[in-house]
């Protein structure tokens, strides 16, 4: 039940975003790709959701050759990095998507539904709001109506680009705690998508840094802030957190 | 004296500048637009009344909104369809597309016309076969149809290409990886998000649809009773030093486009709150 790549390579009008990337991750293991914007992280990511399709290579889960399984049924849950809520849709309307799609025979009854969403809504802390509109919430609420709504079809895999690139400092941690603190409750094997390197280390079982279309290295984060294999996962590892700085302009505004 | 604003001008060069704009209004919208209703009205509201009850000037209102009935819809499909493939999706040939869209708008209305003469016309390329069959395509409801449903193809999908460019495909694909089909994707995610830039793109698309000359006069063949729209009826009467006719059914034209002007102002008045919801710029 384990998900596993295989030389994966993906080009996109000859620059090329994937160079050949392989990794087997654990059923159940949480996965943070690390590495500067334009390494390939995210295109790895949507390959694994079924967005994107690589020029080779080969992608297997549970079994199953997951690149012939299309999107739409794979049941990956997708958060993407601005959340992407269906902006008409109240809350409730959104996480109750996934379910409310299905073919006739599959799609649970009306009040397990309505049960369901309110599940939901408790797990991400957001009990009393389904009724309002994405627009009427906080960053941080909206990321959790986000999950929540991954979690809705009851994923195989949950996949996370950036989850908390747009939010600030202080709710960015309290999240960290939290997601960390649901994937042991619900031991869903999961992508973590993040240039943060902190935040890799902190949440995940195993994190691969990747650079340029490759991966550096993999391994858990011990082992690798311990060995570090290349100069260039040496560097990140140092300059990781400066280069963060740079990229929250929202977390320094706080303080200006 | 009270200070200025430091983006403010001098008075007398706002009050200037407010005098020429509201001047170029008057003078070239809202005096010929009341000409038109003046014109019509100045034999009374008898003879204006009898004008419209005339059986040809009542052909060319019914054939003028069967034709917008039949193009319109037409188009807002082409142009959903269009907008859809052009800005959810990448393919060769995107670029030679969304020129071809904008083609009716930059050829001449009587080209567009023509081409139709051309294709379906009895010395036209298919003007045999069809006469063996016994199809009337030109100088016929068919032939008026197309010209217009050519000449307002770009309407909606101009309206819709930069929206549903600007919304990104993030939702979309939101949606497919949440089990949903290409269908429901779009019935359940875009739809709703670009219903107001699909209403007005419609509104245009149906104005210039009642509003069309120049290529349905060349299709049309100017049948009184029978193929004659509101523009060519009122050219018709206009030519015949009708003038109580000729503007009494151009004030219906203009009362149309009135109507959908007012339509429009008032939905965007009662829907603000959605509209600013949905539309991110």
């Amino acid at each position: 039940m384990s998900l596993v790549v295989d030389s994966v390579a993906k080009c996109f009008e000859r620059f090329p975003a994937l160079n050949g990337v392989s990794l087997t991750v654990p059923q159940g293991a949480f996965l943070a790709l690390v590495g500067p914007s334009g390494s390939g992280k995210t295109t790895l990511l949507r390959i694994l959701g079924g967005l994107e399709f690589p020029d080779s290579g080969s992608v297997h889960f549970a079994d199953l050759n997951w690149l012939e399984v299309p999107a739409r049924q794979r049941r990956a849950g997708f958060v993407f990095q601005q959340y992407a809520l269906f902006k008409h849709m109240t809350v409730e309307k959104n996480i109750a998507f996934g379910l409310t799609v299905r073919p006739r025979h599959e799609r649970p009854a009306r009040k397990e539904i309505v049960r369901r969403v309110e599940e939901l809504l408790t797990l991400v802390q957001l009990e009393g709001l389904g009724k309002r509109y994405p627009n009427q919430l906080s960053g941080g609420q909206r990321q959790r109506v986000a999950l929540a709504r991954a979690l809705a079809i009851e994923p195989r895999m949950l996949l996370l680009d950036e989850p908390f690139g747009a939010l600030d400092a202080k709710v960015r941690k309290e999240l960290r705690v939290w997601l960390r603190a649901l994937h042991e409750k619900m031991g869903i094997t999961t992508v973590f998508v993040t240039h943060d390197q902190d935040e890799a280390f902190a949440l995940a079982d195993l994190v691969a840094i990747m650079n340029a279309g490759r991966i550096e290295q993999y391994g858990t984060p011990a082992d690798v802030r311990r060995s570090p294999k290349t100069p260039f996962v040496a560097e990140f590892l140092e300059t990781g957190p400066q280069q963060n700085a740079t990229v929250q302009p929202r977390a320094l505004n706080g303080h200006s | 004296m009270r200070r200025r604003y430091p983006t403010q001008d001098h008075p007398l060069l706002r009050i200037g500048l407010t005098a020429v704009a509201v001047g170029v209004i008057g003078l070239f919208l809202l005096f010929p637009l009341a000409t038109v209703f003046s014109e019509a009205l100045s034999k009374g509201i008898a003879a204006a009344w009898e004008a419209l009850k005339e059986p040809d000037a009542r052909s060319a209102i019914r054939l003028t909104l069967l034709v917008a009935a039949i193009a319109v819809p037409l188009n807002a499909v082409f142009g959903i369809a269009a907008s859809w493939a052009i800005a959810k999706f990448d393919f060769r040939g995107k670029q030679f597309l969304t020129t071809l869209i904008d083609l009716p708008f930059s050829i001449s209305p009587v080209v567009s016309g023509l081409i139709y003469v051309l294709i379906f016309g009895l010395q036209g390329w298919f003007g045999d076969s069809l006469r063996d069959a016994n199809i009337k395509i030109i100088f016929a409801l068919p032939g008026i149809v197309l010209a217009t449903v050519f000449v307002t193809f770009p309407f909606v999908a101009r309206e819709l290409i930069p929206l549903m460019t600007d919304q990104g495909r993030d939702e979309e694909e939101a949606a497919t990886s949440l089990g949903a089909s290409g269908w429901q994707t779009f019935l359940h995610v875009t739809l709703p998000n670009i219903k107001w830039g699909l209403l007005y793109g419609v509104l245009l698309c149906n104005a210039r649809a009642m509003g069309e000359f120049g290529a349905v006069s060349v299709v049309s063949g100017h049948i009184r009773g029978l193929t004659n729209t509101m523009p060519l009826h009122v050219e018709v009467l206009y030519n015949d030093y009708q003038y109580v006719g000729a503007f009494t059914i151009a004030s219906v034209l203009a009362l149309l486009a009135i109507v959908t002007l007012v339509l429009k102002s008032l939905l965007e008045w009662r829907y603000a709150d959605e509209i600013a919801a949905t539309h991110r710029h």
